[in-house]
């Protein structure tokens, strides 16, 4: 039995007994461990005050990822090593020796009230140390890093400048465990006994699950985390999938890709960016580059949220999901899963074990739009994905479906059905505009008024023809993304 | 040149002042050691406070059972308004401001009481565990629903010079126009903060990240009923601040220092981000109507300005907040005859207080939407309708509050900057390109800032400063102002460093304490710098007459024989090194401590009769913006901005641009994706970053030119002739709103002007294009 929460840090393996498993990741570094030059800023995951490295074993060597440390519960570090902003530079008593990219940020003047400051060098010696997604523009490496004080000026300038150098040599052997790592909390605070098991096979996950169908799925916690944190919610027992290896792997087959339900935005990131271009572009707007390091499609897909981006697009493409039940699988179309507000056809101990996306006919159309108040890191008013097959000039077939229309991702069947055997003409674009009407009645809230989600979703109907007409109608992000 | 240093004795300190040197704590900025008060060891016996808050907006409390929560786990001290010793008050003016509801509750997230438990997770689940019941009463959550019952804070304010309404009958022209400003939630990275020690006697020490430890001191005090001087507040850096921990920072450190208070264990209140989002104010939300005359020239003749804000629940700073915008209604332009209203609406949601800017930006942004109107409306480049309305000599330099503009730069910066950023091609170009693109468009617009610099009260315009010189020749420097990121303590030591003519290492910062220096004035109005620098600059010079006189006197030269120069103190025609200058004061007994003071020369102001001259100077900036936007889904990009702003003789030109550059941003942020949105209810339902979207590194434009007016000097005799440079940058983003509503118009060929509010979210401005469109087809 485990119960010993162990992860290794500036060469030290670093032990934790008796930790309540919904302790997160920064509350333990802030606390117990007194590393306090990691932050709080808003413990969401959105901000990135307190990013930190995370190593995991990748082959034989060590993949590290830029995460938000206030939604990693600390069991989740368990077998992994760690670097925070004090594992940089040398260190001695109260004098400290600069690492490169600290002493850059120094002299661009990129530090003013001095309080996001760690997180963001932590992001940028994610790039010098070639960790995951960090080799992306710099708009995309340092999108989850809020500065209230400085305008990013200096900060990009110092992005622009990392040099590349060789992470420190880690040893995971010291942290890894065989066995499935189970701990139990007394939480008298909410006053429940509180379990968190890491089943580190598929089987043992979904025999777990099935013992305990009121348990909580664990993956990324990027929503999870936010149970917690903001809705100070109890969860006695928690599931994790992150030491299920089955589920972290990406199957390219002459059909499609296979994604199953613990791959991580950015490990897909590449894969489906092949498969659907314009959802690639999409991707890298979604959360932030610490949040795809974290979270899962497979997470997106079964929390059922009527505004995850992932799920029109991958609906448009006619995904499949897959699900599981102890010993047993079944399989559906992605848009049946979503039954209703808050609703999918999940049973009682079922749970998404992979999403199978489906490779385009050649030729076929497939665009992607994201609307949201800010460009980068926001949740989208409306996400619109379209898949068309255009045949002579004559729609043959269409698949089209939004987020943030409905109380569910959802597919627009009449306006599929007006458009399918029309001419790819303005009138039938016109004619499709109009029946988005009978399939979508949007509500208003603090994203967006139900009248410009239901023209801006018309509009992007608009827009997919323009595109093809060869009108430039898009505003491409050239000095975040290029 | 190896010995270039010895063979040039008389070499400027390299750290003095106008040297560009990094912010004083940058190094533990980036190495994760600064500390703030979080960060702080926790002290034995250590209280974590959780508060209760109000979820109605305007309430009766029928029912508070408590009872839970004292009986929750780890709990160890519930308090709520009885429990109160002194006053139940932590406003800055008025005493309006309950520190926990009595009876009755003003707003959603108001605090009812608070819970101290042994973990913030307890206090913070025990706080969930109260019953409340309430009687709703008629709640005002917005303007419109607070003028409908004249509901106000005080009465309407009105501001005027000539008879506007008969210019206005009488001008050649006019257009009548009105649009909405939407608030701005501070978002410091540092959230509220408060750690309280006890100390013997009943007396307590609180760390508060707080822009005015003074006024917190004194409020903690009025809570507890007890003198100032049983209460010591101590700042030394802030995560952040803008205005946002000016006022409001007094809850959560009154709470922290009655909890020490009474049960003799340190206490700390920290709420959680959507906790300071909701308990906490913004930057006021405005409506703007207006009535214009004009020649057919364009030259303004009369403006009829109706300006209506909503203040909160409480007083708060809104009266001076309020009064900023109406001097900033003008902005750079002479209004021959003018008649400000200024309307300020009580509403049930929280009180709106200080933010960057104070109120000024709303009154900028009404002005230079007018401008935009009154081109819109002849068919001219709107920068050639502003040059034609600046401010100029003699006759056309009185503005609406009878202070004459002596120091006028604006005509300057802006056709400097028209010229290098190539206004007029570009704009060419960017019409062309319109008439091409049908989808997506560009606008271009170059805006000028003027803003007055002083406490528009005149009396908080004072500052005091603290200086040791020690017997080792280390200097010890404390002064009234707080360090929010702005590197205010940067540059008053680099002033102090050069008054000595020594190294700025030799200068010791310390935190702000209301024990070395009393009776401050909070960090604001942009005048930190003009304000504490002066006054450190005096105590430097107090000590460095008194180390005149004792070498006078010692070696036998006259006064004007000592200089301190960078390789020591030359007395005759000898040179000793400081610190051994300093041991020989230190045995002839000179006392090497002194105070210095410094008030603002020549400002007065009568409210009565809004006239005076409010402002020591003015700041003056320009900026020019393009975007590109998307007509069919509102999206928009900035894509270049060039700005030039004065900062007169800049005392840190590296500091100077990056309060520029984040200004810009800042307001950028206000006036295009930052949206608070309050329900029916008066719950803010954009608490969190989640939702409340201020600007990303990819906001940024991907040609941001800033620079500094290399002609910039004061004339005005302020610390070594710099400017103030805080809250002015934020209002050049104004250019930003004023090129989208230059891209909008474009779909309707500008034959109508577009409606846009502020924020120019995506929705809106999607729904201006359509409004567009629409009144386009009818002209």
């Amino acid at each position: 039995m485990g119960g010993v929460i162990r992860f290794w840090l500036d060469g030290e393996v670093q032990e934790v007994r008796g930790a309540n498993p919904t302790t997160t990741l920064l509350e333990h570094l802030r606390g117990p461990m007194r590393r306090t030059g990691t932050k709080e800023g808003c413990a969401e995951g959105d901000c990135g005050s307190c990013t930190v490295l995370v190593g995991e074993a990748d082959g034989d060597g060590v993949a590290w990822r830029a995460v938000n440390s206030c939604i990693q519960f600390l069991p989740m570090l368990h077998g992994k090593a760690l670097m925070t902003v004090e594992s940089l530079g040398a260190r001695a008593g109260c004098d400290q020796a600069l690492h490169p990219v600290q002493q850059a940020m120094v002299d661009k003047h990129g530090s003013q009230c001095g309080f996001c400051t760690p997180g963001i060098v932590m992001s940028l010696y994610s790039r010098a140390v070639g960790a995951k997604g960090a080799d992306a523009p710099v708009g995309e490496v340092l999108a989850g890093n809020l500065c209230r004080c400085t305008g990013y000026g200096p900060i990009i300038e110092v992005a622009q400048g990392v040099e590349a150098e060789a992470p420190p040599a880690v040893d995971l052997s010291a942290v890894s465990d065989e066995t499935m790592l189970r701990l139990t909390f007394e939480d008298e605070i909410h006053g429940v006994t509180r379990t968190w098991l890491a089943p580190r096979s598929l089987e043992e996950l979904a025999e777990a699950y099935l013992a305990h169908p009121d348990a909580t799925i664990v993956a990324g916690a990027t929503d999870v985390g936010l149970w917690v944190t903001k809705q100070r919610r109890a969860l006695p027992t928690l599931i994790s999938l992150s030491e299920v290896a089955e589920l972290k792997t990406l199957e390219e087959t002459p059909e499609g890709l296979r994604i199953g339900a613990g791959v991580r935005y950015v490990d897909a990131l590449d894969a489906i960016s092949a498969l659907y271009p314009d959802l690639g572009l999409m991707m890298r707007r979604l959360g932030s580059t610490q949040v795809r390091n974290s979270g899962t499609i497979g997470g997106n897909i079964a929390n059922g949220s009527p505004i995850g981006d992932m799920p029109p697009a991958l609906i448009a493409a006619g995904a499949r999901l897959v699900l599981r039940r102890g010993p047993e699988r079944r399989e559906l179309a992605l848009e049946d899963f979503f039954l209703a507000y808050g609703q999918q056809d999940r049973r009682p101990g079922e749970l998404v074990e992979a999403v199978f996306a489906p490779r385009l006919d050649a030729g076929r159309l497939f665009k992607v739009f994201k609307l949201s108040k800010r460009f980068d890191q926001d949740i989208s008013a409306v996400c619109g994905a379209f898949s068309l097959a255009i045949e002579g000039g004559v729609v043959t077939d269409a698949r089209i479906a939004f987020g943030g229309m409905a109380g569910t991702p959802k597919r627009a069947l009449a306006c599929e059905a007006t458009l399918t055997g029309q001419p790819w003409t303005e009138a039938t674009i016109e004619a499709a505009m109009a029946a988005l009407d009978t399939d979508y009645t949007p509500m208003s809230d603090m994203r967006a008024s139900a009248a410009y989600r239901a023209l801006a979703a018309r509009n992007m109907l608009r827009k997919v023809f323009l595109e093809t007409e060869g009108v430039e109608a898009r505003v491409t992000p050239e000095s975040a993304h290029g | 040149m190896a010995d270039s240093a010895a063979a040039a004795p008389t070499k400027a300190p390299p750290q003095g002042v106008h040297a560009a040197l990094p912010h004083d704590s940058a190094a533990r900025h980036v190495a994760g050691s600064a500390v703030y008060i979080d960060d702080m060891p926790e002290p034995v016996g250590l209280l974590h406070v959780a508060f209760g808050l109000s979820d109605r907006a305007h309430a009766r409390i029928t029912r508070m059972d408590l009872s839970a929560v004292r009986a929750a786990p780890g709990v160890v001290l519930v308090i709520s308004a009885e429990d109160i010793p002194g006053e139940n008050d932590v406003s800055p003016v008025i005493h309006d401001d309950r520190l926990f509801a009595d009876g009755e509750v003003y707003c959603v997230g108001q605090s009812l009481f608070a819970v101290a438990a042994t973990s913030l997770a307890a206090a913070r689940a025990a706080a969930a565990k109260a019953v409340v019941e309430y009687e709703d009463l008629p709640a005002a959550i917005d303007i419109a629903a607070a003028r409908a019952i004249d509901l106000t804070i005080e009465a309407s304010q009105r501001m005027a010079r000539g008879d506007a309404q008969a210019a206005l009958a009488a001008s050649p022209r006019r257009v009548q126009g009105k649009f909405a400003i939407g608030g701005q939630d501070h978002f410091y990275l540092e959230g509220q903060i408060a750690l309280a020690t006890p100390r013997e006697d009943g007396d307590v020490h609180v760390w508060s990240s707080t822009q005015h430890p003074t006024e917190v001191q004194h409020l903690i005090a009025r809570v507890l009923g007890k003198p100032d001087h049983c209460v010591t507040v101590e700042v030394r850096r802030m995560g952040g601040g803008f205005g946002g921990k000016e006022t409001q920072a007094s809850l959560f450190a009154a709470t922290a220092a009655l909890v020490a208070v009474k049960t003799g264990r340190p206490a700390k209140a920290r709420p959680d981000r959507d906790e300071d989002m909701v308990m906490t104010g913004k930057r006021h939300d405005f409506e703007a109507v207006y009535d214009v005359g004009f020649d057919e020239e364009g030259r303004l003749t009369s403006l009829s300005l109706a300006l209506s804000s909503r203040c909160g629940a409480t007083t708060d700073l809104s009266p001076a907040i309020n009064d900023r915008a109406m001097f900033h209604a003008d902005n750079a332009y002479y209004l021959p005859a003018v008649e400000i209203l200024s309307h300020r609406f009580r509403t049930h949601t929280v009180s709106n207080t200080a933010f960057r800017g104070f109120g000024g930006p709303q009154g900028m942004l009404a002005i230079e939407r007018i401008m935009d109107a009154v081109a819109a409306d002849l068919g001219l480049d709107p920068l050639e309708l502003r040059r034609r309305n600046l401010y100029g000599g003699e006759g056309r330099n009185l503005t609406p509050y009878h202070q004459v503009v002596e120091d006028n730069v604006a005509p300057q910066l802006i056709e400097e900057l028209a010229a290098s950023c190539d206004y007029a091609a570009r704009r060419r170009e960017i019409e062309a390109f319109n008439r091409a693109s049908t989808v997506l468009k560009k606008g271009i617009a170059l805006t000028p800032v003027k803003f007055g610099v002083s406490f528009t009260t005149t009396h908080l315009n004072q500052a005091g400063a603290l200086i040791h010189l020690y017997a080792d020749g280390s200097i010890m420097l404390n002064h009234g102002g707080t360090e929010m990121g702005q590197g205010l303590n940067t540059k008053v030591a680099q002033i102090v460093a050069q008054a000595f003519q020594v190294d700025i290492a030799r200068v010791k910062i310390t935190s702000t304490v209301t024990d070395k220096v009393p009776n401050t004035s909070a960090t604001a109005a942009s005048s930190g710098a003009d304000l504490n620098g002066m006054a450190a600059l005096n105590a430097a010079e107090t000590i460095k007459a008194r180390l005149v006189d004792f070498a006078a006197a010692k070696w036998g030269v006259a006064q004007a024989d000592v200089a301190f120069t960078p390789d020591g103190v030359r007395v005759g025609g000898q040179t000793l090194a400081f610190e051994a200058f300093v041991r020989q004061a230190y045995l002839a007994r000179i006392s090497l401590s002194a105070t210095g003071f410094y008030a603002t020369p020549k400002i007065h102001y009568d409210r009565a009769t809004h006239t005076g001259r409010p402002f020591y100077y003015f700041a003056y900036g320009a900026a020019c913006s393009e975007v590109l936007i998307d007509t069919l889904t509102g999206e928009m990009k900035v894509t270049r901005a060039d700005i030039l702003h004065d900062v007169g003789k800049s005392l840190n030109p590296a500091l100077d641009l990056g309060q520029i550059e984040g200004g810009f941003i800042q307001g950028m942020g206000w006036l295009t994706t930052e949206e608070l949105v309050f329900d029916a209810q008066g719950r803010l339902r954009t608490h969190a970053p989640s939702t409340y979207k201020i600007p990303t590194c990819g906001d940024r434009p991907a040609h941001l030119d800033v620079r500094l007016w290399k002609a910039g000097r004061n004339v005005e005799a302020t610390v070594h002739r710099s400017k103030a440079v805080g809250e002015p940058p934020l209002m050049l983003a104004i250019s930003v709103h004023s090129a989208i509503t230059h891209a909008v118009a474009s779909v309707g060929d500008h034959k109508v002007f577009p409606q846009l509010d502020a924020p120019a979210t995506p929705e809106a401005i999607l729904m201006a294009c359509e409004d567009v469109r629409r009144r386009a087809r009818d002209v």
